[in-house]
């Protein structure tokens, strides 16, 4: 058993020179502290046991409902939090027990935007400012530098020179996430992280910022992990998928694979409960019961089972693995592994 | 639709008036009408207007804003100028209302129980015990099978989903004529937006009720709507059945609205996106309100607002592209 195991996580994380990110058997464990003297009572398992990896030039869409970990493994991989268990390997190094001193050289090379570009961006700052500030950290560029800097990202972000000199209230919702991606990539990282980047737009402005991303992978040869809760976002930025639920991936495989043949019943479930706009084609819905099982007390064995309408005795009591079933297509579920 | 509109909403204008004497025309000309057991979507993105629509109905309108214009009529009776006192007893009997964030509507210091024996008793007349057993089958009604156990709990016991579930009991307590559905499921998972939206559509089955459903999410307008009204800058720019919206869409603004979607089904490299960004109400062009956004705008959009046109089949539109074709 023992060496299908390792043999499993080293498929699915095989390490070549393409590959940029790598996580191992990573988890996060929050402790919930109870009682008068707050004990450690018990764990929130925000992520339990996720292995990946992501190549160069390349998106990892993740996608899964509140409380699946999926903005918790984004801010472990760029160690914004510090991960109970596994590593992390970025270009190769192993960072995950780095000193913040350290980190600060690969920070330049990893970079983040959040959901909400109000709370993100400090509003008594000038865009200039919010811009010019990872360069005056990162860089030795001269004040006149950074300034023809700030100039350069506005304008590739679709925004005008003399924006710099106002400030984020000014803005729209999208044309503050546009601040946020000219501030993110500034410093020309290789990798960045998206948590829900779009998720707080309306659909025409998030059309522009989701085309202005992909311009600018194209432009700057960007790796991005891509966190977003809506699967239709999700499907049209991403090379290849990862479904989580409850802190662990469910499936992971190439965006065709997942979204023309899905495989676990819970990215079936997902999929088949987006409402589309095409009137003409009804699918039939797979309505879940019930809700999402506590992170802090997740069921045994497989932690879809209890909403599961494929669940069966062995799901009590062993947890599925991830394994490949196709190239690539990796599912953890026991309805493939026999 | 030969039975009477549950609700028809004629000319409404509601403004703001601002600290600087802007007037925000957050709602201008608007009218629709939505009958029994027929669910309307109002669509538009922030600022288009539509939750005010909505609290214009309810008469939620606080100053600085007003309604200044307009008729709105439930069964035939005149809300506008109605009585604060008058349309408490409207709100949460004949009208019911579902919000986005549950949290909010609910009061965290109460049990679910009390809550709903609240409605159930500031509406009707029956004792305490008799609102109890009602509660107790509203809750089973909505999904509840512990409901018993359910009545002692607190909103903060409650997922978000089940949140949702307690104010559809809650809004369906006193079997209203209409209900609003603002924004039902925005802030829930897909997973649960479908059992919440299955919920309304059975429950508008079961009352045969008028919804008006509210949303951003043209998805959901394409699964749950019976017609659609796309609202944008305070007025409504096209309306029709979904089908007309969703086959046939003739407003630059809609079909802008529907190439900017990711699809679920095709791919494509790049998504189509409407330039710009939506004016602020207190900012709108003089013309057509789109004027500033639309590919195919023309001299005279810029000077004069075009008024909506509809065909025989009901299916309107605001637009100059349009004008010679109708007539």
């Amino acid at each position: 058993m023992a060496t299908t195991l390792e043999e499993k996580s080293r498929s699915i994380t095989s390490v070549d020179q393409d590959t940029l990110v790598r996580v191992e058997n990573i988890k996060k464990y929050f402790p919930i502290k109870g009682g008068i003297l707050k004990h450690t009572i018990g764990h929130v398992k925000a992520v339990d046991d996720v292995s990946l990896a992501i190549k160069k030039g390349e998106t990892l869409g993740v996608v899964g409902e509140s409380g699946s970990g999926k903005s918790t493994l984004g801010r472990m991989i760029i160690r914004l939090l510090a991960p109970t268990e596994g590593k992390i390997y970025f270009d190769n190094q192993d960072i995950t027990n780095l000193s913040n001193e350290k980190l600060r050289n690969y920070r330049r090379d990893m970079q983040i935007v959040f959901q909400d570009p109000f709370a993100s961006l400090n509003s008594k700052m000038s865009v200039g400012q919010l811009i010019e500030e990872p360069l005056l950290i990162q860089t030795n560029l001269s004040k006149v530098e950074r300034k023809e800097k700030a100039i350069s990202m506005l304008e590739k972000v679709g925004l005008r020179a003399d924006d710099r000199a106002k400030y984020p209230h000014e803005f729209s919702g999208g044309q503050r996430q546009r601040i946020s991606i000219a501030r993110a990539l500034a410093i020309s990282p290789k990798f960045v992280i998206g948590d829900e980047p779009v998720s707080a737009l309306d659909v025409s402005i998030q059309a522009q910022v989701l085309n202005l991303m992909a311009d600018l992978q194209d432009e700057l040869n960007l790796t991005y992990l891509f966190i977003a809760h809506d699967l239709s976002v999700v499907k049209h930025i991403s090379d290849r998928v990862a479904v989580m639920y409850l802190g662990r991936i469910a499936e992971i495989a190439p965006k065709e694979a997942i979204y023309d043949n899905p495989l676990h019943p819970y990215t079936q479930a997902l999929l088949s409960s987006v409402p589309i706009t095409d009137i003409d084609h009804k699918r039939e819905k797979i309505i879940l019961k019930g809700d999402l099982p506590s992170p802090s007390d997740p069921p045994s064995g497989c932690a879809f089972r209890t909403r599961c309408p494929m669940a069966h005795d062995r799901c009590k009591v062993d947890r599925p693995e991830l394994l490949e079933k196709k190239n690539g297509h990796f599912v953890a579920c026991h309805l493939y592994d026999r | 639709m030969t039975n009477p509109a549950v609700l028809s909403v004629e000319d409404l204008k509601t403004y703001f008036y601002l600290e600087n004497s802007n007037i925000a025309k957050a709602v201008d000309r608007v009218n629709f009408s939505i009958h029994p057991g027929e669910t309307v979507a109002l669509v538009g993105e922030s600022g288009s207007g539509k939750s005010i629509t909505s609290l214009s109905i309810m008469q939620l309108i606080d100053k600085p804003g007003k309604i200044v214009n307009g008729s709105i009529q439930l069964e035939g009776r005149e809300l506008v100028q109605l009585s604060n006192r008058k349309m408490t007893k409207i709100r949460g009997k004949e009208v019911g209302m579902i919000f986005q964030e549950p949290m909010t509507a609910l009061n965290p210091v109460y049990t679910i129980g009390n809550q709903i024996i609240e409605v159930l008793r500031k509406h009707k007349k029956i004792s305490k015990k008799d609102a109890r057993k009602q509660a107790i089958e509203l809750l089973k009604t909505v999904g509840f099978p512990r409901a018993e156990a359910t009545m002692k709990e607190y909103p903060h016991q409650l997922s978000g989903g089940m949140r949702q579930r307690v104010m559809i009991a809650i809004a369906i307590s006193c079997e209203p004529k209409l209900l609003i559905a603002d924004e039902p499921t925005t802030a829930l998972d897909v997973t649960i937006q479908a059992q919440i939206l299955d919920l309304i559509n059975e429950m508008k089955k079961k009352f045969n009720m008028a919804v008006l459903l509210i949303t951003h999410d043209l998805g959901v307008v394409a699964e749950y709507a019976d017609r659609v009204l796309v609202m944008y800058g305070g007025q409504i720019v096209e309306q029709g059945t979904k089908r007309q919206l969703f086959k046939s869409a003739k407003h630059p603004y809609t079909n802008g609205l529907l190439e900017s979607l990711p699809s679920l089904d095709q791919s494509s490299d790049r998504l189509g996106t409407i330039k710009g960004t939506v004016p602020a109400a207190d900012n709108f062009p003089e013309g057509c309100r789109f004027s500033t956004r639309c590919p195919h705008v023309m001299e005279k959009c810029i000077k004069t607002n075009p008024d909506i046109l509809s065909d025989d089949s009901g299916h309107g539109v605001r637009c100059f592209l349009y004008e010679e074709e109708e007539k």
